[in-house]
């Protein structure tokens, strides 16, 4: 399978064992980038290539990041739904990878959501 | 679609909105035979014969948001326009397997693109679902098993950070 060897495989798992008991903690930012055929079309994969790259740049384990289906919005595709707790969900329309960096930055991060591509509040 | 990839990327979906936590994706070049086949195995609920009967047509669709159901209905010409077809064998409890061939060479064959990006989206989007992957070109043969990997790490998950970082290693390189 690939390059990876069992030695590899244990490293990251001996590594991994004392940060698991925090990843058990609540879920405070739900990110969701919509992958219909539609968002796929216009280009939602590299939307969340560039999501996935800044999780992995955060140290933050409360963000959890879903793919879910096609919302009905098919024309303003990709769209991205950011849920932060106790805040109503902001969608986010007409994404590329650097707007999703921005949003993740600002909005997810700092806590400004980006008006200028977010469809009203829901 | 401009790559293959993301037929298989929205194929994949179909697969995990029907409740599956195991895909097979495989992709078998063949250029001697002059056949590109893409296989996506789900372990889903399956499809009921009648619905199967009608599965393509593009105004079918189990989605409330929109009465049309573009996925199937695009990738059965992508692969009809390259000399190729697209059969799909599914059963209620049985799982859905969706065929798509391609002659290689065809002038309109998209190209396969970026199928480590179309994993990574798979993987960080539906991190309880474990995927298969393989391809197959003349006598190369990569292949992952995202369930070898969680099983080898005692069920957690692979969007671990060190987990993820290292899938993301090896899948940047396909």
């Amino acid at each position: 399978m690939g390059k990876m060897t069992l030695d590899d495989l244990k490293r990251i798992k001996e590594k991994t064992a004392d940060e698991t008991s925090l990843r058990h903690g609540a879920t405070v930012v739900k990110i969701t980038v919509h992958m219909g055929t539609c968002g796929i079309a216009a280009g939602a994969r590299d939307v969340m290539g560039a999501l996935m790259d800044e999780m992995s740049q955060t140290e933050r384990k409360d963000i959890r990041v879903v793919a879910s289906g096609c919302m009905g919005m098919c024309s303003s595709e990709p769209n991205v739904t950011v849920e932060v707790e106790s805040e109503k969900p902001i969608i986010y329309q007409h994404m590329d990878a650097n707007r999703m960096r921005q949003v993740f930055r600002r909005h997810v991060l700092a806590g400004e959501v980006q008006t200028d591509f977010a469809l009203a509040r829901i | 679609m401009k790559e293959l990839s993301l037929h298989i990327l929205d194929v994949a979906e179909n697969g995990i909105s029907a409740g599956a936590d195991r895909l097979e994706i495989t992709i078998e070049e063949d250029r001697a035979g002059n056949r590109l086949v893409i296989v996506i195995k789900d372990n889903g609920r399956g499809i009921p014969p009648d619905i199967l009967a009608g599965i393509t047509d593009p105004f079918y669709t189990t989605r409330t948001t929109r009465r049309v159901g573009l996925g199937l209905s695009l990738l059965e010409s992508a692969a009809r326009r390259c000399g190729g077809l697209m059969t799909i064998d599914s059963a209620p409890e049985k799982g859905t397997w969706v065929t798509a061939t391609f002659a290689h060479d065809h002038i309109d064959r998209a190209p396969l693109g970026d199928m480590g990006a179309t994993l990574i989206s798979l993987i960080a989007g539906n991190p309880d679902v474990d995927f298969i992957y393989r391809h197959i070109a003349g006598d190369r043969d990569f292949s992952i098993d995202t369930g070898e990997i969680r099983k080898a790490f005692d069920n957690k998950p692979v969007t671990d950070p060190e987990v993820f970082r290292y899938l993301m290693d090896i899948i940047g390189n396909i």
